[in-house]
């Protein structure tokens, strides 16, 4: 029951000259034998390696469910933060797991909008990713409102009190943003799923199988009336989810930098944690990609160059955070504003000056390796920096959070902040959590969008012409069709 | 016994499948039966493909006109609604600003927006694509199964007025079809 026995040996590729037109999928492969990789993996029974690590997940994830019900049962001062501190951990974690949400959101609507072809292997794996960072970020909003059973009054709904929701708030927008987000992202992630579930109802073997998977793929039949709606459909979700993907981290900036502390009132902030929520995310996705191909043996579907267009775009963005950080300082300077300055003084040079030290590193300095094609072409060395970046960016929001509320305007209230055993309970479980969702995807789902890989192979049966790899399927381009015959 | 037998003979055809090669073969048989005048004809394939929405003269897809209207309603309810309750159900001012300022509706208004077109966007290509359908006749084809995975196929539905059991049949096999099946409703 390996999953090496019916995995063919990935082609190898020499990593220093990859041409931009190298083929996106390596091997002999044709549509049949795509659907027998990927669906196999879901049909087969699991891998050894998958109930030690569902297990282990599930049982950190026990530890986030509860430290939330310690949490909600005995009160908010279980956590460390109290004056001045208020958001810490939480709001860290938060913004931190929104933001690696965003790379599956780029991966599968900005990159398709822009015809980058080679989002077809990652895609589906990334949004899935998407979707339970999403659910994690969702977890401390949740928990950290207070009583919990109030959280209702967050919404519009009338009632006998007459009580509204301030929609001035950034922290209101917030909760539209993240939720719009939320539900736009499951929709998207589950109309790419459709043509894939009907291709598992198709090849069930047992009525279950056959009657779930039939019932999620709604009757798919794959006729040219369905592509022709679901392509529109497609192309105007991408297109929604685009300008979307990038007001959510603007909105969840604007909870810093529509306030008045020093640090976080600053204009760069949206820009800066869009650009962030990529790195973050890329990281992520890097990450969790790189062992998933090894341990499925996918390598002819997610190649030495899906892996080199990943470590380009961290690098591009780890390129942007440092440009944003050396503007923060050189405002703060220019602003001869005397919080301002001592609040980046004090980032870079107070207490917490060793998370400053971490995130300029991690985020930064690491990444800048990735100039190297030596280095992009080494999956080891890749997920290694893509860890150490996840590192630096959780670091970068900790250090701006906890750093400027620790130190505001009166010295008098000024106050440190120490995690305690809930907060981090908390944090590691909701990792758990993230895992478990994503090793119940490996299993149940398939992990790379078969119709769309599909769609850029080239066909044998259309010899001398690769329209069909060479031209984006996904979109309908009545100009090119007469290529076509 | 004798029963069942009668009754699938009385039972109607659906109409009639043909697999094709590869999605060149696919939409060069689909022109050709469209000139050879059939209507109601239906192509399936694994991935989309390019030219055949032209082959079969599909109308363009009405669903950006839906998108819109739910983007226009959703913008507009939510503008509406937040300015009702700043201005007239509880009005009261925050950080010296008007009761109407319509700046900071703009976020809120602006997600709405976009969950509103995105709604609409799935559930109105479900609802133009007619589905979910749990159960279609072409299911029961055990050559159509191949559809999701690599077959490239042609169905001539038995509702078209040219159609003719033999006919058509000896069409697609022309075309290059093989196999050409027959399916039951």
């Amino acid at each position: 029951m390996t999953q090496q026995a019916v995995t063919q040996p990935a082609t190898t590729q020499p990593v220093t000259t990859l041409d931009p037109r190298l083929p996106y999928v390596l091997g002999d492969h044709d549509n049949h034998s795509l659907t027998e990789l990927v669906c196999g993996i879901v049909e087969r029974p699991v891998p050894r390696w998958w109930w030690p690590a569902f297990l282990i997940s599930l049982t950190v994830a026990s530890g986030a469910l509860f430290a939330a019900v310690y949490l909600i049962s005995t009160g908010v001062g279980v956590w460390g933060e109290n004056q001045p501190v208020g958001w810490a951990f939480d709001i860290t974690n938060f913004v931190f797991w929104v933001g690696i949400g965003h790379a599956g959101t780029l991966i599968s609507a900005i990159l398709f909008l822009l015809r980058q072809k080679w989002r077809t292997s990652i895609n589906r794996f990334a949004e899935a990713m998407t979707l339970f960072a999403v659910a994690c970020a969702g977890v401390y909003p949740l928990i950290h409102v207070g009583r919990v059973w109030m959280v209702f009054y967050l919404a519009p709904i009338p009632n006998s009190n007459a009580i509204w929701p301030n929609f001035r708030s950034p922290l209101l927008w917030d909760v539209f943003a993240v939720s719009t987000y939320a539900t736009v992202s499951l929709m998207f992630w589950y109309v790419g799923l459709i043509p894939d579930l009907a291709t598992l109802r198709d090849r069930a073997t047992t009525r279950p199988r056959q009657w779930i998977y039939g019932f999620f793929a709604l009757g798919w039949r794959g006729s040219a009336r369905h592509w022709h709606h679901y392509e529109i459909a497609y192309l105007l979700l991408a297109g929604l989810a685009t300008p979307l993907v990038v007001s959510v981290h603007t909105i969840v900036s604007f909870d810093f930098a529509t306030s008045v502390i020093p640090g976080w009132h600053t204009t760069i902030f949206p820009p800066y944690f869009v650009a962030g929520a990529i790195l973050s995310g890329f990281a992520m996705v890097l990450t969790l990609m790189i062992p998933a191909r090894e341990l499925f043996g996918l390598r002819d579907l997610v190649t030495n160059q899906h892996l080199d267009k990943m470590a380009r775009v961290l690098l591009a963005t780890s390129l942007m955070v440092g440009y944003a950080y050396g503007v923060e300082l050189f405002t703060a300077w220019y602003s001869v504003n005397f919080y301002e300055r001592f609040a980046f003084m004090n980032r870079v040079f107070g207490p917490l000056a060793w998370g400053y030290a971490i995130m300029v590193s991690c985020n930064v300095l690491i990444p800048q390796l990735l100039w190297f094609g030596r280095v992009r072409g080494k999956p080891w060395m890749l997920l290694t920096i893509s860890i150490l970046v996840n590192v630096g960016m959780w670091f970068e929001r900790f250090v701006i959070i906890v750093g400027s509320l620790e130190r505001d305007f009166l010295p008098s209230s000024w106050g440190r902040f120490v995690p305690t055993w809930v907060d981090i309970l908390q944090m590691v479980g909701v990792f758990g959590l993230f895992f478990t969702l994503m090793l119940l995807f490996l299993r149940f789902l398939p992990m790379i969008a078969l119709s769309e890989v599909k769609g850029i192979l080239p066909h044998p049966s259309h010899p001398g012409s690769t329209h069909y790899a060479t031209e984006d399927q996904s979109v309908a381009h009545p100009d090119k069709e007469l290529m076509v015959t | 016994m004798m029963m069942e037998r009668e009754q699938r003979e009385q039972r109607e055809l659906f109409g009639v499948i043909a697999t094709f090669a590869g999605p060149a073969e696919l939409l060069a048989a689909t022109r050709q039966a469209r000139e050879a005048g059939y209507e109601r004809l239906d192509a399936f394939s694994p991935f989309p493909i390019h030219g055949m929405q032209r082959a079969l003269a599909l109308r363009p897809s009405v669903l950006p006109w839906m998108v819109l209207a739910g983007g226009i309603l959703g913008a507009a309810a939510s503008l509406g609604g937040m300015l009702y309750i700043n201005v007239i159900e509880y009005p009261m001012i925050v950080g010296g600003k008007p009761h109407a300022a319509i700046e900071p509706l703009i976020p809120i208004a602006f997600e709405v927006c976009v969950l509103f077109s995105a709604v609409t966007a799935v559930f109105g290509s479900f609802f133009l694509c007619g589905l979910p359908r749990l159960h279609h006749p072409l299911f029961s084809s055990a050559e159509f199964a191949r559809t999701t995975d690599d077959g490239f196929l042609l169905a001539i539905e038995a509702s078209d007025p040219r159609f003719d059991p033999d006919q058509t049949v000896r069409l697609l096999e022309s075309l290059g079809g093989k196999p050409v099946t027959l399916v039951e409703v």
